[in-house]
């Protein structure tokens, strides 16, 4: 640890010299917080203060500043020093914006701050990111239209990439198709299906090497540093990679699980996919009998939507129904096309193309149920539907039925990727999204709790291959951008800027497993002697490993279990009145306070909020510090968990909680109300209901009664 | 070589652009994100929650926004439009136009001016629900943190109220607007979308009938930050509504006013019916369609709401919207599939208006191929130049996402070897 000099900078400004005695700062940073060189300012983010400062350090060799004055979120710019180590201490929204100036407890809840910043500034340090030498080869596992684009857009930024299909030939679906639905503006013509220019690409590109008949056996390592043993045609290789593209796509739904809607019982029943065969012959004639069909009947969402074969709309099928219909009419002009759908899915710009086909008088479209489809003993068909334009029930004759099936992922069949993983071969999670390797968050789509592992296309979500070309472009970027992030040794998404990293003190580790069962990357292995070590570039520095050990032994530069342990020691806790300590998220809960803070709401004096990476860094030997220093109440303040879980870091609010509900029976064992602690879900726009919710804990908690270690 | 030609200029602040910006800066990048309102974030920094998660949008842009504090690599600008780009892929020569905050850097977003301001203006960020003051934060989760004062109605010397109260010289009434030049390498264009203007839509009311309001309107009554602190009120009376009709298509898929699909609008409406149970489970909410579009897994979703009590989904298009007696609302639609007229009657009337792409109103000074409806038409974009989210096609937050991020390899790869 560098050698430092610290100082303590007061501001006076937006409220603060107001609300509390700015002397009385100084006093507890000098006594309590030790450090001697106090300065203080009327307004420290203006020029005039920045200058201040700045000719303080130069004068003053000082480089650890624990600066009161606003919240770490604003003004991050201005109290930037290039090689001091910074804490921003937050008397401006958690004091001065939220309590009654000049109280008692107003200038005790403002000194606690000051004392416990200074407490924290004194074990940490200032991180540097170690580089490391990483291979940067990207696989791409899958060669369908994702797979390809991805191994396009990767080599076309100078990536080395080797691209994994386990059929013969490339192009995956898309190599079936005859044509392809529009994807340019008017959204009227058909085009040629994208994938085989594609595959030229591919194959001419000297970046990109190309396995077919091959697969992925093991993914060995972490990003930057796999070994990944690949299958082709029965021997293995090991090829050195950096960062993965899951692209493996998805297959049809099985048709043969759709006899109700005749499959298997004529020939003449037939999937989208089928038909694309019979189009690309020229003409779209009965496979029955060789004739041609004069009137083709498409059923919509043949599977999809359907609680007893797939639970989801596969969002190509509407589209790839029209282009088909136009099939039909094209190559006979007498034929008619019927597509019965449940609700028609041409969305966006697509719409065009609807409108497009409905202009066709051969193409009819209607909404329907379709109860099932007859078959004749002499071969010909009828397909039944209710709550149909034509009437309430239908008896719709046809020559050839085209059952629109949907998708199924790669990753309900297996694993795919097969990680030497600790925590399993494949992606967590899957479950959560009927199957698909999908990102849990709305505004971050490529995030998988396998850090460099991106997934893309139809194995990631139902979709176009239209989308999935875009989504391709996506997954390649994450993956470059995981390997830029790797090599220097700083963190990827979603800390993409911290240089920390977790550094056990593994002479201490009792090798319990916490830290490799909870870490939500699965960025812990395990020896021969079962002691755990860290594949550290898997590791997003959630800090979940240093909540889980109860040996306490990881740290971050900037961020552990002692620092925060110093800032509960360093609290004043008077024999008389309540002490509530509470940990919040830093992303969600601590806004959410900033937020009601800018409404001047009050929040309860009695109340020390403790901002914390992710509540999964949440120890519990926390509240053992906190009781037996006499605190009366311990709040841990966190995102929504379960299903739609908001933790970035998946997993973090969840084990907080777990980890409470064993804290309980702790506490009623050493005859402590475990009613004391509590786990709070709090999202960043609930900064209205806050106020409430902390004042009830603080009633529920007087009601207890004092914390009887306060005596001791 | 020149190092600006390694920079990329990202036009549009919103989720879009905030993604394609970041997502090429954490690879080392030089972006220079431009945004023409004063704060970053775009529409989704005025929806309450978002489908199908029910999660605040104000979430995933604190990390966003903490990305940016924390990469050195982004420059942004606030309140500001691209007037002119000359040159090629390469090497564009870029001006912007900053306009006057008034509002300096040494804001510390007191409140103090907007205490004393003594003129009001219309909340935009709320759709015209409220006013706020001249001298304003745009809403509580703001980034930059930074009060901005709106020129067209200030007093300006004649007051200066603000001026004197502000104690950190941070108003500049006087504040010039500003020229700035960059060069850069590539540029991605994502500047977003505009709600379409109800008030076109005849049949439907919409300024005219009491108690018809938009869904982006909708979306701010519902939020804690909202004009009502995330009460559903009627504007009439503020009565909590009772019966909601959420009314599909309003304009999209119309021949007379928006022929595409909006994208959003299925899923939005039945996001908010769950605002309206969580208000009050015994309220009811109707929804007109015409398709319900609840792409791929939003399916389910679609499957959830739809099983809630009180819920219900009309098949229908509406044809008329009329004042009904106590600020009520009557809504008429056409079962498309029966013909059947169905007739009811309603405390507040959500009209799920569709998306225009902001180049409908303001182009971008490139010579660029637009769609009829304003859409960038991506088959005539110049070398270097990208266009995203929905500058191409209506599209929702995840897709924009997606699309950002792709737009960033794009944009990446047309710099390489310069």
């Amino acid at each position: 640890m560098e050698e430092r000099k610290y100082g303590v900078y007061i501001c006076q400004g937006c409220g603060i010299a107001e609300a509390v005695k700015i002397e009385g700062l100084e006093k507890v940073a000098r006594k309590g917080g030790k450090i001697p060189h106090i300065k203080n300012h009327p307004i420290l983010c203006s020029p005039e203060g920045l200058e201040f400062i700045k000719t303080d350090i130069a004068a003053e060799g000082i480089n650890g500043l624990v600066i009161c004055a606003c919240s770490p979120r604003v003004k991050y710019e201005e109290f930037d020093f290039p090689g001091c180590l910074i804490e921003r201490v937050n008397i401006r929204e958690l004091v001065a914006w939220t309590q009654e100036p000049q109280a008692e407890e107003t200038q005790l809840l403002a000194e606690d701050y000051v004392v416990m910043g200074c407490a924290k500034i004194k074990k940490a340090d200032i991180p540097e990111g170690v580089p490391v030498e990483i291979e940067r080869a990207i696989l791409v596992i899958g060669g369908g239209v994702t797979g390809l684009t991805a191994a396009l857009e990767a080599a076309n930024l100078g990536q080395q990439v080797v691209l994994v299909e386990k059929e013969a030939e490339l192009g995956g679906l898309g190599a079936g198709l005859f044509q392809q639905t529009p994807r340019k503006y008017p959204y009227q013509e058909l085009e040629v299906p994208v994938v085989f220019n594609k595959i030229k690409e591919v194959l001419t590109n000297p970046k990109i090497k190309v396995l077919t008949k091959s697969e992925v056996v093991l993914i060995d390592g972490q990003p930057g540093l796999y070994d990944v043993t690949i299958k082709t045609d029965g021997k293995e290789d090991i090829y050195k990679i950096g960062a993965v593209i899951l692209a493996a796509g998805a297959k049809p739904y099985d048709a043969t699980k759709l006899g109700h809607l005749g499959y298997g019982k004529s020939d003449d029943v037939v999937t989208n996919w089928e038909l694309e065969k019979i189009a690309a012959d020229g003409k779209i004639l009965r496979p029955s009998n060789g004739k041609p069909a004069q009137k083709v009947v498409f059923i919509q969402c043949a599977g999809s939507v359907d609680p007893d074969h797939l639970p989801y709309c596969s969002a190509f099928c509407c589209g790839t129904s029209l282009k088909q219909a136009k099939y039909v009419r094209t190559m006979n002009p007498d034929s008619l096309a019927y597509i019965i759908y449940k609700n028609m899915r041409t969305l966006g710009q697509n719409e065009l193309f609807y409108k497009h086909a409905q202009n066709d008088p051969g193409i009819l479209l209607t909404k329907g149920d379709v109860t099932g489809v007859e078959v004749a003993d002499d071969g010909s068909l009828a397909v039944i539907a209710e709550n149909t334009l034509l009437g309430d029930k239908i008896k719709l004759e046809a020559d050839l039925v085209v059952l629109a099936t949907g998708l199924v992922p790669a990753t309900v069949e297996g694993p795919v990727l097969n990680l030497n993983y600790r925590q399993g071969p494949g992606l967590p999670d899957l479950e959560l999204f009927q199957g698909f390797a999908d990102s849990n968050f709305i505004c971050f789509q490529y995030e998988t709790r396998r850090t460099g592992v991106y997934a893309a296309g139809a194995v990631r979500q139902p979709m176009d291959m239209a989308t999935a070309m875009e989504d391709a472009a996506g997954a390649a970027l994450k993956a470059y951008q995981c390997l830029e992030h790797t090599a220097k040794g700083i963190a990827v998404h979603p800390r993409a800027w911290d240089q920390t990293f977790p550094d056990p003190f593994m002479q201490r580790c009792t090798a319990c497993k916490r830290c490799t069962e909870e870490c939500p990357f699965g960025a812990i292995e395990e020896d021969e002697k079962g002691t755990p070590f860290y594949k550290i570039n898997r590791c997003r520095r959630c800090g979940t490993c240093m909540g889980a050990c109860p040996e306490r032994i990881v740290s971050f530069k900037d961020f552990s279990v002692d620092i925060i342990g110093s800032m509960i020691k360093a609290m004043d806790v008077p024999e008389e009145g309540t002490r509530i300590v509470a940990f919040v998220c830093e992303n969600d809960a601590y806004p959410a306070i900033d937020a009601a803070a800018l409404n001047r709401l009050k929040l309860h004096p009695a109340v020390r909020f403790i901002s914390v990476r992710c509540l999964g860094s949440f120890n519990l030997v926390w509240i053992a510090d906190a009781l037996s220093r006499g605190i009366d109440g311990i709040l841990i303040m966190g995102c929504k968990y379960g299903d739609d879980y908001q933790c970035h870091f998946a997993k973090g609010s969840e084990l907080a909680n777990y980890r409470m509900g064993k804290l309980q029976e702790t506490l009623d064992r050493l005859a402590l109300e475990s009613e004391r602690a509590q786990f709070m879900e709090v999202a960043i726009n609930d900064f209205d209901k806050l106020p409430k919710l902390i004042d009830d804990f603080v009633v529920r908690v007087e009601e207890i009664g004092p914390n009887p270690y306060k005596e001791f | 070589m020149n190092a600006s030609n390694k920079k990329i200029l990202v036009i549009g602040g919103g989720m879009s652009g905030l993604t394609a910006a970041l997502e090429a800066a954490e690879t080392g990048a030089q972006v220079v994100l431009v945004e023409k309102s004063p704060y970053l974030g775009g529409r989704v920094a005025q929806l309450n929650k978002y489908f199908p998660k029910l999660c605040p949008p104000t979430c995933g842009l604190e990390i966003n926004f903490k990305r940016i504090k924390n990469n050195p690599d982004i420059t942004f600008y606030t309140m500001t439009e691209v007037t002119q780009i000359t040159g090629q892929a390469g090497d564009f020569h870029v001006t912007l136009n900053v306009r006057p905050r008034y509002v300096n850097d040494k804001c510390v977003a007191c409140n103090k001016c907007a205490e004393v301001c003594p003129v009001e203006r219309v909340n935009d960020f709320n759709y015209g629900l409220d006013n706020n003051k001249a001298a304003y934060l745009p809403f509580d989760m703001a980034f930059p943190y930074q009060y901005v004062i709106d020129m067209s109605v200030c007093l300006g010397d004649a007051c200066k109220k603000c001026v004197k109260a502000c104690e950190y010289n941070a108003i500049e009434l006087d504040m010039a607007p500003q020229t700035v030049t960059v060069d850069v390498g590539a540029i991605v264009v994502a500047g977003g979308w505009n709600l379409y203007d109800a008030t076109k839509i005849d049949n439907l009311g919409f300024g005219q009938v009491a108690n018809v309001i938009n869904n982006m309107q909708m979306e701010r009554l519902a939020s804690p930050n909202g004009p009502t602190g995330g009460k559903i009120q009627r504007p009439s009376d503020g009565a909590e509504p009772k019966s909601v009709a959420f009314v599909q298509c309003a304009g999209s898929r119309d021949e007379n006013h928006l022929p595409y699909c909006s994208y959003i609008c299925c899923m939005a409406s039945l996001k908010q019916a769950t605002y309206l149970l969580d208000q009050d489970p015994e309220a009811q909410a109707a929804i007109f369609y015409i398709d319900i579009r609840t792409p791929g897994r939003y399916e389910q979703f679609y499957w959830k709401v739809r099983d809630r009590e009180n819920v219900e989904l009309i098949r229908g298009k509406v044809a008329k919207i009329t004042q009904a007696p106590g600020d009520k609302v009557e809504v008429v639609a056409e079962d498309t599939a029966t013909g059947n007229k169905v007739r009811r009657v309603f405390d507040l009337v959500v009209l799920a208006a569709g998306m225009e792409p902001c180049t409908k109103a303001d182009k971008i000074p490139l010579a660029l191929k637009y769609t009829d409806e304003g859409f960038i038409d991506p088959t005539g974009l110049p070398a270097g130049i990208f266009a995203v989210g929905s500058m191409k096609s209506p599209l929702d937050v995840a897709k924009s996402v997606q699309d950002g991020t792709g737009a960033a390899i794009k944009a990446l790869q047309s710099l390489v070897g310069r």
